[in-house]
């Protein structure tokens, strides 16, 4: 932590001589969408000339930074409470959807040729369901041949979002996940073995015969992995794609709070396993010119970078999100002498 | 000296007479005292600042331990649960995997350094000596996350395929080895971890066992082999009593790298936060995979505390480990002189 801290000094420290000449805006945390806000950053300052300095520390870290206020924006996978947030005066806005998604590695399953219900992965994970014939599979996969070989549970050993996403959903379909286990960035895992990062994760999936895991879409879809169809609330077997995850984003209720996890969600093409992330800002700013610079940076990424997110594999908001996010920065985001910083 | 020395081979009768220095002797020219002064307090200074980066650690880590200490106390050493969710925490896991992993790469490891040790000094022809030597200090210069990747991707599937699985159908049924080698057929867990840390180490302990078993004086050796004594009885008897502090500080170096190892454990050991059985082939976790794993994204109060805990243990547990070798060694020298 002191690292990182002092990381964060030294950069803050060589940046003070540029900040003077541009408005240098710094933000930390999760790592899941430090791609998108890269490439982002990098053609907002050719477009604008202003700078976004993003650093990947993690959604933990991120969240402590900004509320030391050591950085303009913090960044994070989880959503923070809304009780949470209004202690620390904060408010936090989606900026990207992602998806996570179940794969496995059993010999001669094509992508998209298991079905699963959130209640048989829970039990998976749980340690309760340990063969890949069991009958609760069995049944419902009629015509897939699956072997009969032990099941090698893969997941995240690293606390990360993409656990948060899983977990929440166990949670939310599988009651015996929810008193057992629970939902969080790292969770007492009652089976399996735990990969670092996605990479990790995919590696030992690749690697062990018979095992299933859970990785970001990206990573599955670029390591071709196979797949797995979940059952949504609809009732429907769903493939994990841009559409669907958008499907979940859009049925979800944002007018009320932007707390909001994307797991379950209704609507008959929702993939069950999607999640949001997000910025965190203080709601009373006293530097607005970092503010209004750092909300002038995502406004222009919702105007101009959804093409930039689909290219790295990205959900971009749907319009009516976007359009609640920047309401709310117009009504909420104050200076320190009460005025909305928006619009000045 | 010189100066002080007649300039005249044949000095003449006063300073013949003078048979002790009369007064102090000419101070020598020193141009900058000075510099000296600042010379003798800069040194001062880098050892102080050694001490107090020490003491420096070890108090930031029992204030960002505190609360966890505050909550568990010594229990946290004794507890196997690990729950950010319930925030629950302990280190029994982490401690027994650290422990495990150390102690068989050690097994496998001081074996076959002495060795590559006995054989590069003893039997090695020379023109291979060299070659060797440098293959394996190559060694200890590859990246260790290199080591974990080539656990995890090539040595963990061979483990599984040709050792575990095997052993798994061997014992299977039979009460303790059974439970001893169970566990899911991946090839992680504590066993990889111990032999990938056991490969780790070995360049660092065989290259100090080869340069200690070098200095012994060839004297010694060829008066044992003058005597008929074999190679074996020549390092056995001669070079190993010559050369034990260096053999058993090589020995601690590897094991305080097997301790603090981080990156190539956290590939291959699992990263599992239970302590099911006592199988070697159970996927475990170790102070320094969790540590690296969890911290950047552990919430603030008993979760990082608990963190921080287990780095204050991992410090505690090699000044241990350093204090048993300093203490062995005195027992040794203590052995020593009563042969004597």
């Amino acid at each position: 932590m002191n690292s990182l801290i002092l990381r964060t000094a030294l950069a803050a420290a060589a940046l003070i001589p540029l900040s003077t000449l541009a408005d240098e805006v710094t933000g930390a945390g999760a790592t899941f969408p430090a791609p998108v806000y890269a490439k982002w950053a990098d053609s907002y300052n050719k477009a604008t000339t202003h700078r976004i300095n993003y650093q990947s520390v993690g959604s933990g870290a991120g969240i402590k930074q900004i509320k030391s206020k050591t950085v303009d924006f913090g960044a994070s996978d989880m959503p923070l409470k809304d009780d949470e947030l209004a202690k620390e005066g904060m408010f936090q806005f989606p900026t990207v959807i992602g998806g996570v998604v179940p794969v496995v590695n059993i010999v001669g399953i094509q992508p998209g040729q298991i079905k699963l219900t959130g209640q048989l992965l829970g039990d998976i994970y749980l340690g309760k369901i340990t063969k890949w014939n069991d009958a609760a599979l069995t049944g419902l996969n009629p015509g897939v041949n699956l072997p009969d070989a032990a099941i090698s549970v893969v997941r995240r050993a690293d606390g990360s979002g993409t656990t948060f996403i899983f977990t929440n959903y166990l949670s939310k379909v599988n009651p015996d996940w929810k008193a057992k286990v629970g939902e969080g960035t790292a969770v007492n895992w009652p089976v399996g073995a735990g990969g670092k990062g996605n990479e990790g994760v995919s590696a030992f999936v690749q690697r062990l015969p018979n095992s299933i895991g859970y990785v970001e879409y990206a990573y599955a879809k670029q390591n071709k992995m196979a797949h797995v169809l979940m059952k949504n609330q609809a009732g429907t077997f769903v493939a994990p794609d841009d559409v669907n995850f958008k499907a979940a984003a859009a049925g979800a209720d944002w007018n009320k709070t932007f707390y909001q996890v994307l797991t379950e969600q209704p609507g008959k093409d929702s993939w069950p396993l999607t999640g949001a992330t997000f910025i965190l800002m203080h709601k009373v700013q006293d530097k607005p010119s970092q503010a209004t610079a750092t909300m002038k940076f995502f406004d222009w990424a919702y105007a101009n970078g959804d093409k930039i997110a689909a290219e790295l594999e990205y959900v971009p908001l749907p319009d009516s999100v976007k359009v609640l996010v920047q309401k709310y920065w117009a009504a909420e985001v104050k200076d320190t002498a009460g005025k909305p910083i928006v619009g000045k | 000296m010189a100066a002080t020395l007649p300039a005249s081979a044949f000095p003449d009768k006063d300073e013949m007479a003078r048979t002790q220095p009369t007064g102090s002797p000419r101070p020598r020219a020193v141009r900058t005292p000075w510099a000296d002064r600042l010379f003798a307090g800069l040194a001062l200074a880098a050892a102080c600042l050694t001490l107090a980066l020490l003491a420096g650690i070890i108090i930031s880590l029992l204030i960002g331990a505190a609360p966890a200490i505050r909550e568990y106390g010594l229990g946290f050493l004794v507890r196997s649960e690990w729950d950010p969710v319930q925030d629950r925490y302990g280190g029994l896991v982490m401690i027994y995997g650290t422990l495990a992993t150390s102690v068989i790469a050690l097994l496998i490891a001081v074996p076959v350094s002495f060795g590559i040790a006995l054989f590069l000094t003893e039997l090695s022809p020379g023109w291979l000596k060299r070659p060797l030597g440098i293959a394996i200090e190559l060694l200890a210069a590859v990246p260790s996350i290199v080591y974990g990747m080539w656990g995890l991707l090539v040595f963990g599937p061979i483990l599984a395929r040709f050792v575990q699985q095997p052993l798994q159908a061997a014992f299977s049924g039979v009460p303790l080895l059974g439970a001893f080698v169970s566990g899911p057929p991946v090839g992680i867990g504590i066993l990889s971890a111990g032999i990938i840390l056991a490969i780790m180490i070995i360049p660092f302990i065989a290259s100090v066992m080869r340069d200690v078993f070098e200095v012994t004086p060839p004297m010694l050796k060829e008066s044992a082999y003058g005597l008929g004594s074999t190679t074996w009885e020549v390092v056995y008897r001669v070079v190993l009593p010559y050369t034990k502090a260096g053999v058993i500080g090589g020995i601690m170096l590897g094991l305080g790298r097997a301790i603090g190892e981080t990156m190539a454990v956290t590939f291959v050991i699992g990263n599992m936060n239970q302590l099911n059985s006592l199988s070697v082939f159970e996927a475990a976790n170790s102070i320094t995979s969790a540590l690296a794993n969890e911290f950047a994204e552990a919430g603030e109060g008993l979760h990082q505390a608990s963190l921080i805990y287990l780095g204050l243990v991992l410090f505690f547990i090699t000044f241990v480990v350093l204090a048993l070798s300093k203490i062995l060694l005195a027992q040794l020298r203590k052995g020593e002189g009563a042969r004597a």
